[in-house]
């Protein structure tokens, strides 16, 4: 007698419990792909470089600026997060009274949306804003720092950066600290008693077992940077081209749908390549660390 | 209550192999432990048996009825884990009332039950807590409790008081063995501590490498070891082994250990023929070497050993001694204390009544 | 454990130790101001009173009104809100009753390619999923979804589900297994187990879970304001209308984004942390 055919069937079952999920994953995120593709160099069934064009050599088209200005702010802004959260994740690794409520806080930013963000910091910095008012009764200024309008692109630039900063260091740091905790520390307490001082202790031990949690840090903010939108458009509206909002304004004010699509796939192409080159680099340590 | 066979039990996983091909035969009421070191595949064994695992050969039988591919629920087993798997989001009461809720049984009959199972397992009045405001020890009754609640055809228990502290370990013991007795529930024990094997059950399987090696009474596994393996697991301190040749001729059969000879009695010569200059394993348990100083050397057969003191243990209750006899050491057991001077001489006494020997090849004793 | 800087065995002289402290606490003061204090603004001048506001002198303000809350409601804000939580709740029950079984399936199941699909779910979850909202529009307006809450909240499924499966595989993963194995010694369909074993322990988690789920859809501005014109939810809102408005409407506009996270967050503090590591791994 051989395996009666209900235990043969409950081979399939974890297949089947994951099917809707990936069905729907590939649906909706392979057909918007190929729809893209479609959008950007069809038109009237026939294959066409006109959006293409539009993109690359149009005066009205941002596409350089919008590159540019996507990887100047990842650049400018994701070290300095990193160093930032860095120096958190070890400051709330000690246990001191209010360490709780001081890590609640800390990640406070994770929840609020970018735009919210944007405007959040449009009230500290804004003519009548808190900063303004703050250095004005100070008397450390006599005119409001003026940081809005695109007469003063840097400085609408620096207050991208700050916003940023305030808003996604805790992304940084809440993948490190996890990362740090699990740190034995059993292994940093083994290097105090063989003689190992507390920078020596940061530097031998703590950094290279950190070093996984770092890559992961670094893959998803940037990650993320690429897609930067919310903050920059409350904060400069176009004044400072990002590839996401050039893809918002192109496809919702100007319903250039197949430019709009094209920035989408340049984005996806950029987070696709760097996703690859994370995944070849560092698969195996991801497999190990058992998501 | 039933009789539990296994047949041709075996089970992979991946490529290893964990119960490679088992028959047993568990008679009902009895109380039979499956004793072997952790990855002898006594666990799968357990959960075929539950129903947990199905074999990838090999019929499961509860009496008549062949129930291998039955889902648990329909075997009427009940299982005490060795986490004890205690619901933390019911109180002990529900616990204890779940397998009897399941089957539909009207109110006031489960909560007679419950207090009975609970009494038994001395948890009477915990009833209302939680799971994580019990002791570790008041949560393994609880489990206890709720698998003798519902009268099941096969008890079974993996490894129950293995996170017992000692002195919980040696009470339970007793206690479950004593329950056992009482409401006489077929049971099925596993363990690798051969002390709780010992004194806990009827017969002893023991398994290693997933086959069974021997099953018998206690008695019989420690004194009738069917091979090197049984004979080396069971008994602490461990069996002294070691390499001797044989040779027979008319006067006598000797084993040839090197450094030492032993004689035997030419009654050993049938048994022993066809080994003739072949090596053997002997074996012999530390409690059956004597200083031969304390020994009536007319009133049994020995075999005089010369050697000195190399180790001492003094526990107490024995001493444990070390004898170097040229290359090897034997180690020696006595009841009570006694002093031996470390490197002083010493000659020992092997009593030849309870002297095991074993094949080199397959491990099967010969005598 | 006392982390990087101190240890009871090597405790530098006491003034050294309390140097250290202060220094500690300096640190983290800063921190949490640095966090805190656009917070406080924020909402502070959500309900300053105009005078004040524009007057020069006046840093803190005293007098506060409900006017700018009440006008950002009146200009659509209130239809906006109710946008945003029908399709955050749409969300959630979408992408829990795919990924919940998916998440399961991955805690409790060895099967053939588990670590591929795994490798794949995670992949997905770095994708930039903004990229789906353009060519959807087209799709949505071939099938009669464009400008939809419906639609929004399939999109904002499509984002959460990666999440959803991670998270309820870890959460189920963290459930003893014996606990479901004595589930069916003891008189358990597999499905029974699920239902009174499995879930009720769940539980916890997979409310936080689906606290987070509904924040990440409440803050999605780019595929909301992309796929709707005038059921919009509230930051697609606020990005278009309240833009061009007072200032005032946009500190209105910052305070009612920001309220429902800010409440959640309180009530789901514990798992927050643990959950947020998970994920962004």
């Amino acid at each position: 007698m051989s395996k009666p055919n209900k235990l043969i069937l409950e081979r399939y079952v974890p297949y089947i419990l994951i099917a809707p999920a990936l069905a729907y994953l590939l649906f909706f995120i392979g057909y918007p792909l190929a729809q893209a593709i479609v959008l950007a160099f069809i038109k009237e069934g026939g294959f066409t470089l006109e959006n293409i064009n539009y993109l690359l050599y149009s005066p009205s088209s941002k596409f350089f600026e919008a590159l540019y200005f996507t990887l100047l702010l990842a650049l400018v802004v994701i070290p300095i997060q990193v160093a930032i959260a860095l120096g958190l994740a070890t400051l709330l690794n000690i246990k001191f009274r209010g360490r709780n409520a001081a890590l609640y806080i800390i990640i406070l930013p994770l929840t609020i949306s970018d735009v919210a963000a944007g405007l959040i910091w449009y009230t500290l910095l804004s003519p009548n804003g808190f900063f303004n008012k703050l250095l004005m009764n100070l008397g450390v200024i006599s005119e409001p720092i003026y940081f809005f309008g695109y007469q003063y692109r840097h400085m609408e630039f620096l207050a991208i950066v700050l916003t940023e900063i305030w808003r996604a260091t805790a992304i940084v740091f809440v993948i490190l600290f996890a990362g740090l905790q699990l740190v034995s520390g059993e292994l940093i307490e083994a290097a105090e008693v063989f003689g190992a001082n507390a920078w020596q202790r940061l530097k031998y031990i703590i950094f290279p077992l950190l070093k996984p949690s770092l890559q992961a840090a670094l893959i998803i903010r940037t990650l993320f940077a690429f897609q930067v939108f919310g903050v920059v458009w409350t904060l400069a509206g176009r004044d400072i081209p990002v590839l996401a909002g050039e893809a918002y304004y192109e496809q919702v004010e100007l319903r250039h749908t197949g430019v709009a699509a094209i920035y989408a796939l340049v984005i996806a192409a950029m987070s696709v390549a760097l996703g690859y080159l994370y995944i070849k680099m560092f698969r195996a340590k991801y497999l190990e660390a058992g998501t | 209550m039933v009789d539990v066979h296994l047949r041709g039990i075996t089970k992979r996983f991946g490529r290893t192999v964990a119960v490679d091909g088992i028959d047993l035969d568990v008679n009902d009421g009895e109380f039979i432990v499956l004793l072997g070191p952790s990855g002898c595949g006594k666990t799968t064994t357990l959960r075929i048996i539950a129903g947990l695992e199905k074999p990838d050969r090999g019929r499961v039988f509860f009496g008549n009825k062949d129930v291998t591919y039955l889902p648990p629920r329909e075997r009427y087993v009940s299982m005490v884990f060795q986490s004890y798997a205690v619901w933390p989001h019911m109180t002990v009461f529900d616990n204890i009332a779940f397998p009897l809720k399941i089957k539909g049984l009207p109110k006031d009959e489960i909560v007679c039950k419950v207090k009975w199972a609970a009494e038994l397992l001395q948890i009477g009045d915990l009833l209302n807590r939680y799971p994580h405001q019990l002791s570790g020890g008041q949560r393994q009754r609880v489990a206890v409790a709720r698998a003798i609640v519902v009268e099941p055809n096969v008890l079974l228990m993996d490894e129950p008081l293995s996170n017992l502290d000692a002195l919980l370990r040696v009470r339970m013991r007793s206690e479950l063995k004593k329950l056992q007795r009482k409401i006489k529930v077929t049971t099925i024990y596993v363990t690798h501590d051969q002390v709780e094997a010992m004194t806990m059950g009827d017969r002893i399987a023991v398994m290693n490498a997933g086959k069974i090696m021997q099953v018998g009474t206690p008695e019989e596994i420690y004194n009738k070891p069917q091979n090197i393996f049984v004979a080396g697991f069971v008994g602490t301190p461990q069996m002294n082994f070691f390499d001797a040749t044989i040779s027979i001729s008319p006067k006598e059969v000797a084993l040839d250990a090197g450094d030492f000879k032993i004689s035997l009695e030419p009654r050993f010569t049938e048994l022993l023929k066809g080994f003739e200059g072949k090596s053997v394993t002997v074996g012999i348990r530390p409690e059956h070497i004597h200083p031969s100083k304390y020994v009536a050397l007319s009133e049994g057969r020995y075999s005089l050993v010369k050697g000195t003191v190399d180790f001492v243990e003094a526990l107490g209750s024995d001493t444990i001694v070390h004898v170097n006899v040229g290359s090897r050491i034997l180690v020696m057991k006595l009841s009570g204390s006694h002093h031996f001077k470390l490197g002083s001489d010493i000659e020992i006494a092997l009593d030849l009544d309870k002297l095991h020997i074993f094949r080199k090849d397959s491990g099967k004793a010969i005598i | 454990m006392m982390g990087v800087g101190l240890s009871m065995e090597a405790r530098p002289s006491p003034v050294k130790y309390l140097l250290l402290r202060v220094l500690i606490y300096a640190l983290v003061s800063i921190a949490v101001l640095w966090v805190l204090t656009p917070f406080a603004i924020s909402i502070m001048y959500a309900f300053v009173d105009p005078k004040q506001y524009y007057s020069k002198s006046v840093i803190i303000p005293a007098l506060y009104t409900l006017d700018h809350v009440r006008k950002l409601l009146a200009l659509g804000a209130y239809s906006a809100i109710i946008n945003s939580v029908i399709v955050a709740v749409l969300t959630i029950v979408f992408s829990f009753a795919l990924g919940l079984p998916a998440g399961y399936a991955f805690a409790r199941y060895t099967f053939r390619g588990k670590d591929s699909l795994k490798l794949l779910i995670i992949s997905l979850r770095m994708f930039p999923i903004i990229v789906i909202a353009v060519p959807l529009v087209t799709l949505y307006i071939r099938i009669g979804l464009s400008d939809s809450p419906l639609g929004v909240a399939l999109a904002h499924t499509a984002m959460a589900l990666p999440f959803v499966v991670l998270i309820t595989s870890s959460i189920f993963a963290g459930i003893p297994k014996d606990l479901e194995e004595a589930g069916l010694i003891f008189g358990l369909s597999r499905a029974g187990v699920f239902l009174r074993i499995t879930m009720p322990l769940a539980l916890p988690g997979l409310a936080a879970a689906a606290i987070f789920t509904f924040i990440m859809s409440w803050n999605e501005v780019f595929i909301a304001s992309v796929l709707t014109l005038t059921n919009r939810t509230l930051p697609a809102f606020i990005l278009t209308s309240a833009m061009a408005a007072t200032d005032f409407i946009k500190f209105a506009a910052s305070f009612i984004m920001v309220l429902p996270a800010m409440i959640f967050v309180f009530i789901a503090r514990k798992y927050l942390i643990t959950m947020w590591g998970i994920t962004l791994r």
